[in-house]
C-alpha cells in the first residue's frame, strides 16, 4: 500500500494535475475569503467554505478520472494485480493519495480563521470543525470518483459520470422535496429503493439467493410496516432520503454552527462503503 | 513446481481455455506455443492471478493462486503481452516502485535494482523517462521488472514481439542465462523462438493442449517411423481394403480423395514401401506418387492448431499414430471426419 500510495501522490505533482487542483481550490478560497471575511466583515470562515462547495463539483472530478480508469487503459493494473499486494490495499493507497493533495489547500485554508483573529473576533472552534467537515466532504466525493473510475476505462466518462453523481448530491435537498409525501407514494418509492438496492446486490454477489433473500427481508419488513403502522409511512420517503444527504450534514457545520456528530458519522460511513464498493468492482472484473 | 489442474475460463459463453492442465518442474523453460486466441495470455493471466479461472486451480509451489494469491504471487515475476509501465516515471524510478510493490527486503531493494538493470543493459537509461523510450527499450523495462529479485518463476508473454531482428537475439539470450537457475514459462506464436530457448513445449489450440513434450522429441515423433504418402488410383474403400491386409501399417488417414485418385499419409512402424508397391500392383490399382513425408515441426505445428478440426485432428493422429499400437483407433475416427468433410466439400 505505501509504494502505490508513493507513487500515486508522486505521479499527481509530477503531472498538472495535483498542482491545479491545490492552485485552484487554494484561489477560490482565497478570493471567497477576501470577499466574504476580510471585505463584508462576515466573522465566521464556515460560510466561505460553504460558498466554495460548487468548486469541489468541478475540481474532485478531474482529480479522481484518472486514478482507476487509467491503470486499466494502460495495462498498469496487471502489474498491480499481479503483485503479492491485495486489490484493497491498491485501492487504499490510491484513495489516501487522492485524500492527501486534497489535505494540502485545506491546510493552507486553516490559516484563514487565524488571519480573521488578528483582525478582529473570529470563532475558532466552529471554523476549525466547519474546515473538518469540509476535507471529510472532499474525501466523500473523491469516493464516489474513486468507484466510478474503476467502473470505465474511459477518463472523460469517469470525469464526466463524478460530475454528475455529485450535482445529484449537491442538489440532493432541493430533489427530495419534490418526492411524495403521501403514505402510498413513500411506499412505492421504499420499494422501488428495494429493488434498486437488490439490483446492486445481484450485480456484486452474482448469487440469486442472496439477492432473493435480501428482496424478502425488505418486503417483509415493508409489508409488516405498512399493515401495523401505516400512518406513519406519510412523509417516509422524503424524510429518510432526506438522512443521507451530505449537504445538510454540512451545513450543521458551516450555518448553525454545530458539531454535527452524525454528520461525520455519515461522511465517514459512506467513505467506507465507496471504497470497499470500488474494490469488490475491481475484484469482479477478474470473474468476467 | 507449477502445477496447472483442469482450468476453464469462459468469456460469455465462449470457452477461452478449456480444462487445461500442465505441470511445468523445476528449472525448466518451458514454452507456450499456439496462434493468436489460442488462450496463451488467458493461461497466463489466471497463472498469475490477474484474472479468475472460472473452474479448477493453479498451485505455485503448493501455494494456490486462488486461496493464498500474495504467498503465490511472491514467487512469481511476470511481464504481461503489454509492458505494464508508468510512461511518466524514468526507468529508475519505476524499478524502484516494483521493488517496493514486490515487497523486496529494503536494504536489497538499490542492489536488486542494478542488477536487473545490468541483465536487460538498461543501466544508460536509468534516468529516461520511460514515455520516451522506443518499443525495445520499453520491452526490456518490462523484462527487468519481471526479473527483480530473482523470483523462483518467470513468466512471459511474447517477449519478443516487436522487437528487430538484433533485439530478439538479445532476448533470447538473456531468457537462456536466466533460465540456468530460474524456472521460465514463455509463450509464443512463432515456433522458431520456442524451440531456440524451450526444454519443453505445450502446443495449445483452441485453449486445449495438443501436445506436449521436448522440441526435439516432437520432432522425432513426427519425422521417425515411415510417414509415406500415397497416391493410388484406386476408390477410397478399394484402398482402404488393401491397406488393412498389409502388415506394418498402423495406420493411415485419407489428406484427399477426388472422382479417381485417393492421397492418403500411412503410419508404419518399419520401412513398408515395397510392401505397399507389391500390395496395390497385385489388387491392379496404380501407384501414382510414393513418397517419404518427412514433417517438420513448423508443419506440424501449423496443422495441430489449423483452425479447420478435420485439419487438427489429422494432424494429432498423425502424431499419436506415429506410437505403434497406443491408439489404433484414432486414425480411423479422424478418417471418417476428413470423408464426411470432403462430401461437404463437392
Amino acid at each position: 500500500m505505501k509504494a502505490i500510495y508513493k507513487r500515486e501522490v508522486r505521479s499527481y505533482f509530477n503531472s498538472m494535475t495535483g498542482w491545479m487542483f491545490v492552485a485552484a481550490l487554494t484561489a477560490f478560497t482565497g478570493i471567497y475569503f477576501m470577499a466574504r471575511n476580510l471585505f463584508y466583515g462576515d466573522p465566521y470562515f464556515a460560510s466561505t467554505l460553504n460558498s466554495i462547495l460548487f468548486v469541489l463539483l468541478v475540481l474532485v472530478p478531474i482529480l479522481t478520472m484518472r486514478s482507476m480508469a487509467e491503470e486499466r487503459r494502460s495495462r498498469t493494473d496487471q502489474l498491480l494485480l499481479t503483485s503479492p499486494v491485495s486489490v484493497t490495499s491498491v485501492v487504499l493507497g490510491k484513495y489516501f493519495a487522492m485524500v492527501t493533495v486534497m489535505a494540502m489547500p485545506v491546510v493552507i485554508a486553516c490559516l484563514c480563521p487565524l488571519i480573521i483573529k488578528l483582525n478582529g473576533t473570529a470563532f475558532l472552534k466552529a471554523d476549525y470543525a466547519a474546515i473538518l467537515a469540509f476535507f471529510l466532504l472532499g474525501c466523500g466525493e473523491i469516493a464516489v470518483g474513486l468507484l466510478i473510475s474503476a467502473l470505465t476505462e474511459s477518463q472523460v466518462l469517469s470525469a464526466v459520470g463524478t460530475f454528475g453523481v455529485l450535482l445529484l448530491l449537491y442538489l440532493w435537498d432541493g430533489l427530495v422535496d419534490y418526492l411524495p409525501t403521501t403514505a402510498a407514494g413513500s411506499l412505492t418509492g421504499l420499494l422501488v429503493l428495494l429493488a434498486l438496492v437488490c439490483f446492486l446486490v445481484n450485480a456484486f454477489s452474482n448469487n440469486w439467493k442472496v439477492t432473493l433473500g435480501v428482496f424478502l427481508v425488505g418486503a417483509i419488513a415493508l409489508a409488516c410496516g405498512w399493515v401495523f403502522a401505516q400512518n406513519s409511512f406519510a412523509g417516509l420517503l422524503p424524510d429518510v432520503l432526506g438522512r443521507f444527504s451530505l449537504l445538510a450534514a454540512f451545513n450543521s457545520f458551516s450555518v448553525d454552527h454545530v458539531f454535527d456528530v452524525r454528520g461525520i458519522l455519515l461522511y465517514l460511513s459512506l467513505i467506507a462503503l465507496l471504497v470497499f464498493l470500488t474494490v469488490q468492482v475491481v475484484q469482479k472484473r477478474r470473474w468476467n | 513446481m507449477i502445477e496447472v489442474k483442469d482450468l476453464v475460463k469462459l468469456y460469455g459463453g465462449r470457452r477461452a481455455v478449456d480444462r487445461l492442465s500442465f505441470t511445468v518442474e523445476d528449472g525448466q523453460i518451458f514454452g507456450l506455443l499456439g496462434p493468436n486466441g489460442a488462450g496463451k495470455s488467458t493461461t497466463m493471466n489466471i497463472m498469475t492471478g490477474y484474472l479468475a479461472a472460472t473452474e479448477g486451480d493453479v498451485l505455485i509451489e503448493g501455494h494456490s493462486i486462488l486461496n493464498e494469491p500474495e504467498a503465490a504471487k511472491a514467487c512469481l515475476g511476470y511481464l504481461p503481452e503489454l509492458p505494464p509501465l508508468y510512461t511518466d516515471m524514468t526507468v529508475g524510478e519505476y524499478l524502484r516502485f516494483c521493488a517496493e510493490l514486490k515487497k523486496l527486503p529494503k536494504n536489497d531493494r538499490e542492489a536488486l535494482v542494478s542488477q536487473a538493470m545490468e541483465l536487460t543493459h538498461l543501466e544508460e537509461q536509468a534516468g529516461r523517462v520511460i514515455g520516451n523510450l522506443s518499443k525495445g527499450y520499453r520491452q526490456r523495462v518490462g523484462l527487468a521488472q519481471a526479473i527483480l529479485g530473482f523470483p523462483k518463476f518467470i513468466i512471459l508473454d511474447e517477449p519478443t514481439v516487436g522487437l528487430d531482428p538484433k533485439q530478439v537475439v538479445e532476448i533470447r539470450e538473456m531468457i537462456r542465462q536466466l533460465g540456468k537457475d530460474h524456472t521460465i514459462l514463455i509463450s509464443s506464436h512463432i515456433l522458431s523462438e520456442i524451440r531456440a530457448v524451450c526444454d519443453k513445449v505445450l502446443i495449445l489450440r483452441h485453449g486445449q493442449a495438443v501436445a506436449c513434450g521436448a522440441p526435439a522429441e516432437l520432432e522425432a515423433k513426427l519425422s521417425s517411423s515411415g510417414n509415406l504418402e500415397l497416391v493410388v488410383r484406386a476408390g477410397v474403400q478399394a484402398a482402404e481394403a488393401v491397406l488393412q491386409k498389409l502388415p506394418g501399417v498402423n495406420g493411415w488417414t485419407v489428406l484427399e480423395c477426388t472422382t479417381d485418385t485417393v492421397r492418403l499419409s500411412i503410419a508404419s512402424d518399419r520401412d513398408v514401401r515395397e510392401d505397399v508397391f507389391f500390395a496395390f500392383a497385385a489388387a491392379r490399382l496404380p501407384i501414382l506418387e510414393l513418397r517419404p513425408r518427412t514433417a517438420t515441426l513448423e508443419q506440424v505445428f501449423l496443422d495441430l492448431t489449423d483452425d479447420n478440426d478435420a485439419v487438427a485432428g489429422r494432424a494429432a493422429a498423425l502424431l499419436g499414430g506415429s506410437v505403434p499400437a497406443e491408439q489404433p483407433a484414432a486414425p480411423e475416427e479422424t478418417e471418417e471426419k476428413e470423408v464426411s468433410g470432403d462430401e461437404s466439400d463437392l
